[in-house]
């Protein structure tokens, strides 16, 4: 084994990169369950996601299109969530594990022609002066636009959350909703869209294991990192900041693995490669924190 | 104006036509997806639900069905305690792994041991207690750190999985299989195989243990104060706490009885119909299981009509995979549109719809 | 010289089975104390939400100050200047004060200037309340005050208050009723929901009596007596409970400094409680709504498990013990809420019926349900107690509160208990099946059971108690005999006016 071959620069700038398909996708959960949400279908939004992003990117040849019809694609499948679950008061984690089988064979129909398809090379930025800084250069700033879309999204939700009269409501409705619709607020409208943000976070998400991470398409691809975005809202305490953390935390742990397989430490692969779920496991028992929004997954039916 | 209001009572006839009202809806909607795809809709729809079981070739798909629905139903019938006392096991893929591991392992364990009065059942109690004790991970889990059981269980589906890729490459990899990944196949270990009972008709143990616990749990549901306690601990868990219900022990017992009839499931099948301990074993019983035990409204009779119903959908997909080349994720998508349309007719067990205004009486 | 500000035309609101209102008409002067008296299901909630917009009337007009009024929803009623208090279900519990006072008003400044008009308002008007503090942390009586605050904020032209006494010591209400003649004499007019009919008369200029939905006669409450009120709302005479008093017996149930913490978020710990109750002895504990008493009924019930010292039975410690054990023993209770906590709201009678009575009643053998002891069980119930429904296959949602409430506590009465304790037997049941209850709760002791009654209605337990004992931020007073307590020492033993003072008069 030989241990030196890994570069601890390019460790942490791997580490930001390995992070940003669970970072939004966790990111459009969190929203979602902040206003009392539980869309247990991410893993499926995020490989719809992944397949749409091929697709739409091989199409037109853009990536940025890619994205878009990532986002596009998550989101109509947020939509039949949001119709089961609020037109139609289906249980939320029932109608989620649908989402998942649901979006597992969606995905792997519209992708199966589309398995040859390279995606289009997707520069990372070059930022004048700071990409050239020592240390901090390779680390933060010689990324693609994506990583830095994802950083930006984070700083959006915390302010849009924490600062801001619509995101008070939005807690509002995730903390009580009967309440909220006693005070007039529109409940169900007001869940539509918080889905659908994570519907399009998690299609985003995707997008960038199929465009960037991996990249092409290969049937379930994304390999339970929808899943592992719920546990790290969970982890978060439903906070984006720490979100980021939660994310970082388990990138680095894919990142230290696919580094030690490389260079061949004497474990199987197959016991690294189990390393992220095992990490994902223990950080839920030791650091699970915070509260839960009071209306969670609860199912919100205004009756008299 | 269309307005829900809640029934005053659930709704019987509902509560069976709607997985019947689903079925017809999925075949209407599946069939336009196939037309989509370039494939005549009716040909498909009948070569998926008509000729594995009428068609020319039927007396060779009909035993496949039992061979299907077994595991389907034993990993179902499991499923259904925890999921109507809101304890979601979503891990029984996992779980099914882990019981085919350990009751793999034990019989190779003992190879070539010719006492199968003695290593078959052995195998059956040690596949068992496999699926039971991988249950028992987020079970524990949630009772003594309120871990989320969901997520756990999912979680460990994937570490089953590279356990059984590990199992396949190294400790149980077949001595003298040329370097081939897998291990002995215990259709040649008498003293370990589950083999058809009845030739040709695909009837082995675990069909019979499948029956079984449909009886098991049908009594236990209707008549026993553990199913009382179960439907309680899901309808009301306060009302539960007060009936003197504990809830940390619910979870432990129904994550421990899915686990287990999933172990159970995995140990038949790698001794049965697989026969080998090898990377690609588990096709995602464990998930179908979940539509399953939905489909079936989490009651034991619906879940063994359920169980062959999707057993159906396997065979049927891989017939019209051959005849027609309908994309194998067409099935799946299929599968997973099965359990949306349900839960979304599931409304009008509880609702009624109002159609325009309400007329004062 | 008054003017019009609110008048209701013909309101008529049906639901499938039930008509809420029928042809309600009435008008709210400006500046008047209107009382909106009725009991439990005579259509007040209904028709207030009507007036807030969150319900649509089917048909019938309402005019605002002479222009037509027809609110879609409680924005739109808040922009007419029509601010609402509710009973329940309008707070955020891991919100602060300020951003749920925010959430109530149309355009609220920003949340630093908000929590400065907070600490005004509050103080002007008494009602002393800190806008950083999360809501969950605040007692009923705060979180009260939250509520009056963000509908003062908003200089409302009518202001509804539903039920707003029932979480108040009666030093608090006084204090309240300052409030209210402060905002009455600038010009306020307030809608006052309530079925006391004592504080109607000190506060109300005018009052409308709902029956069934319909307005069956308004009064001037000062002028006609509590009786004659009563009468009108119930119509017909009301059955007091009568009661013979039984020798007193040994001691069967006692607490001996009962401490535990709250297994709910937002809950109240229990602090030291020590009391005993006697055979053919009603302990009546009062207080002000979440004080305490969930979490007492929960360690007696057991599902709250305590040191096994804290709670002895006929001297034998049962701390550690769960519910059925406890049952078994003869010690039976029935929580508050009905649906969800004493009962299963989808599941049938018969099974509601097991739920609680299997162990003493015998219902499961080598672990199977006795199914068919446990419907005769259930009609047993219905029958003694008078519980209006089909049969007992009918799921306990379908049954209506006062039914279902008869047939929770029949259904721990007729187990025949050494000790029942009870928590709010009658909140929400309408008067007659009220008095039924009262009065078999009395038979029980009579027959030389201890009981328990919790409640925060302290004219039931008034009239039912041997004993009265209050419980204030999970300490219980020491009992006292509750003949001859007056309502002022009452209310000190609730712990007076916590710290409420009386509005400024100045403003």
């Amino acid at each position: 084994m030989d241990l030196s071959s890994i570069n601890p620069l390019l460790l942490l700038a791997s580490l930001m990169v390995a992070s940003t398909p669970i970072l939004l996708a966790a990111l459009g959960e969190l929203v979602a369950e902040r206003a009392g949400v539980l869309n247990l279908g991410v893993e499926g939004m995020m490989i719809t996601g992944a397949a749409c992003g091929i697709i739409f990117s091989a199409l037109t040849g853009n990536a940025w299109v890619g994205f878009a019809g990532a986002a596009l694609g998550g989101l109509l499948l947020s939509f039949l969530f949001a119709v089961l679950t609020q037109v139609l008061l289906s249980n939320q984690v029932a109608t989620g594990l649908a989402l998942t089988l649901f979006g597992l064979g969606l995905s792997a129909l519209l992708g199966q022609s589309f398995a040859d398809a390279r995606p289009p090379a997707f520069p990372k930025l070059d930022m004048p002066i700071l990409s050239d800084l020592p240390v901090l250069g390779p680390v933060l700033f010689r990324h693609d636009g994506m990583v830095y879309v994802g950083l930006l999204l984070v700083v959006a939700v915390w302010y849009f959350l924490t600062r801001t009269r619509a995101g008070l409501i939005l807690r509002a409705v995730g903390e009580n909703h009967e309440a909220a619709h006693a005070l007039g607020y529109r409940v169900v409208l007001i869940r539509f869209g918080a889905i659908m943000f994570g519907g399009a976070c998690a299609g985003l998400g995707g997008a960038y294991i199929s465009l960037v991470r991996v990249p092409q398409w290969t049937e379930g691809m994304t390999a339970g990192a929808g899943w592992i975005a719920l546990a790290i809202v969970v982890f978060a305490g439903w906070k984006p900041v720490r979100l980021l953390l939660g994310a970082y935390l388990f990138g680095g742990v894919t990142v230290l693995q696919l580094n030690l397989q490389a260079a061949g430490l004497a474990i199987p692969v197959e016991y690294l490669s189990m390393s992220p779920y095992v990490a994902t496991i223990l950080v839920l028992v030791i650091l699970a924190a915070g509260r839960a929004p009071g209306s969670l997954g609860k199912t919100f039916h205004a009756s008299r | 104006m269309i307005a829900l209001e809640r029934r005053p009572q659930p709704s019987r006839a509902w509560s069976y036509l709607s997985p019947l009202l689903a079925v017809i809806v999925t075949m209407i909607v599946g069939g336009i997806v196939f037309a989509a795809l370039g494939k005549p809709p009716v040909e498909a729809i009948r070569t998926i639900f008509w000729d594995p079981l009428f068609g020319d070739f039927a007396s060779y798909f009909r035993p496949q069905l039992l061979v299907k629905a077994a595991p389907l139903i034993l990993i179902a019938i499991g499923l259904s305690f925890g999921f109507r006392a809101g304890i979601w096991n979503i891990g029984a893929e996992g779980q099914y792994i882990m019981g085919a591991l350990f009751g793999a392992g034990f019989a190779l364990a003992f190879y070539p041991s010719e006492a199968r009065w003695l290593i078959f059942p052995l195998m059956i109690v040690v596949g068992t207690l496999g699926g039971l004790l991988w249950a028992m991970i987020p079970g524990l889990l949630r009772v003594h750190f309120r871990t989320n059981e969901i997520l756990v269980s999912l979680m460990l589906v994937y570490v089953a999985d590279f356990m059984l890729d590990a199992m396949a490459l190294g400790l149980l990899r077949n001595p003298e299989g040329m370097g081939f990944p897998g291990s002995r196949n215990l259709q040649q270990y008498p003293a370990a195989h589950n083999a058809e009972l009845i030739a040709n008709t695909g009837m082995h143990w675990g069909v019979i243990a499948a029956f079984f616990a449909v009886v098991a749990a049908y009594i236990l549901l209707s008549r026993h104060v553990f199913g009382f306690n179960v439907r309680l601990a899901g309808q009301s868990p306060r009302a539960a706490a007060f009936a003197g219900v504990s809830a940390d022990r619910m979870v432990l017992i129904c994550m421990g009885l899915s686990g287990g009839l999933a172990g159970m499931a995995g140990m038949f099948e790698v001794a049965g119909p697989s026969g080998q301990v090898l990377a690609s074993f588990n096709v995602g019983y464990g998930f179908t299981a979940i539509i399953v035990a939905f489909l079936g409204r989490l009651h034991p009779v619906g879940i063994l009509l359920a169980g062959f119903l999707m057993a159906l959908t396997y065979i049927g997909g891989e017939l019209a995979q051959m005849n027609l080349q309908l994309p194998r994720s067409a099935i799946q998508l299929f599968q997973g549109m099965l359990l949306f349309f349900l839960l979304a007719v599931d409304v009008m067990t509880n609702f009624r719809i109002r159609l325009g205004r309400k007329k004062v009486a | 010289m008054t003017k019009t500000l609110l008048a209701l035309a013909g309101l008529t609101k049906a639901y499938p089975g039930v008509i809420a209102n029928r042809d309600v008409s009435f008008e709210i002067q400006q500046g008047e104390v209107h009382a909106l008296l009725g009991e439990n299901g005579a259509g007040k909630s209904t028709l207030v939400k009507s007036i807030y917009g969150l319900v649509k009337p089917d048909s019938g007009a309402m005019h605002l100050n002479g222009q037509p009024f027809a609110p879609n929803d409680p924005k739109a009623a808040r922009a007419a200047g029509i601010a609402m208090v509710f009973q329940h279900f309008s707070l955020f519990d891991a919100l602060t004060v300020a951003e749920n006072v925010a959430l109530g008003m149309e355009d609220p400044p920003p949340l630093r200037d908000l929590a400065g008009r907070i600490r005004d308002v509050s103080e002007q008007y008494g009602l002393p309340l800190d806008p950083a503090r999360i809501v969950g942390d605040l007692s009923a009586g705060e979180r009260q005050r939250v509520e009056i605050i963000r509908c003062l904020l908003q200089d409302p032209k009518l202001l509804i208050m539903d039920e707003p006494t029932s979480v108040l010591t009666p030093q608090e209400v006084e204090i309240l009723f300052e409030t209210l003649r402060k905002l009455k004499s600038e010009g306020t007019a307030i809608l006052y929901i309530s079925h006391k009919l004592e504080e109607i008369r000190a506060l109300c200029d005018t009052a409308t009596i709902l029956r069934l939905g319909e307005v069956v006669g308004d009064c001037t409450p000062r002028e006609v007596s509590a009786r004659e009120m009563a009468e009108m709302m119930v119509g017909g005479t009301l059955h007091v409970p009568e009661r013979e008093a039984g020798p007193e017996g040994e001691v069967l149930l006692k607490l001996e400094g009962l401490s535990a913490r709250s297994p709910q978020e937002f809950g109240t710990p229990l602090r030291d409680i020590s009391v005993e109750v006697r055979a053919g002895q009603v302990l009546g504990i009062g207080g002000v709504a979440g004080n305490g008493q969930d979490e007492l009924l929960l360690a007696l019930s057991g599902e709250m498990r305590t040191d096994p010292q804290m709670v002895q039975f006929k001297g034998r410690p049962i701390g550690q013990l769960p519910p059925n054990d406890r049952r078994g023993l003869g010690m039976c209770s029935a929580p508050e809420e009905r649906l969800g906590h004493a009962a299963a709201p989808d599941m049938t009678l018969s099974e509601n019926a097991a739920l609680s009575g299997k162990t003493r009643k015998a219902l499961v053998r080598n672990g199977f349900v006795d199914w068919g002891g446990a419907r005769d069980f259930a009609s047993i119930i219905i029958d003694r107690f008078d519980v209006r429904t089909p049969g007992t296959e009918n799921v306990a949602r379908s049954l209506s509160g006062g039914n279902l409430q008869k047939f929770v506590i029949g259904r721990e009465i007729l187990q025949d208990p050494d000790v029942l304790v009870v928590n709010q037997p009658t909140w929400g049941v309408d008067a007659s099946a009220a008095a039924a209850i009262r009065q078999a709760i009395l038979d029980l002791a009579a027959n030389g059971a201890a009981v328990i009654v919790i409640s925060q209605d302290l004219d039931e337990l008034m009239e039912i108690s041997d004993n009265f004992a209050a419980l204030n931020e999970g300490r219980l007073s020491a009992p006292r005999a509750a003949s001859g307590l007056t309502i002022e020492e009452v209310g000190l033993m609730l712990g007076g006016a916590h710290d409420m003072e009386v509005a400024h008069v100045d403003a």
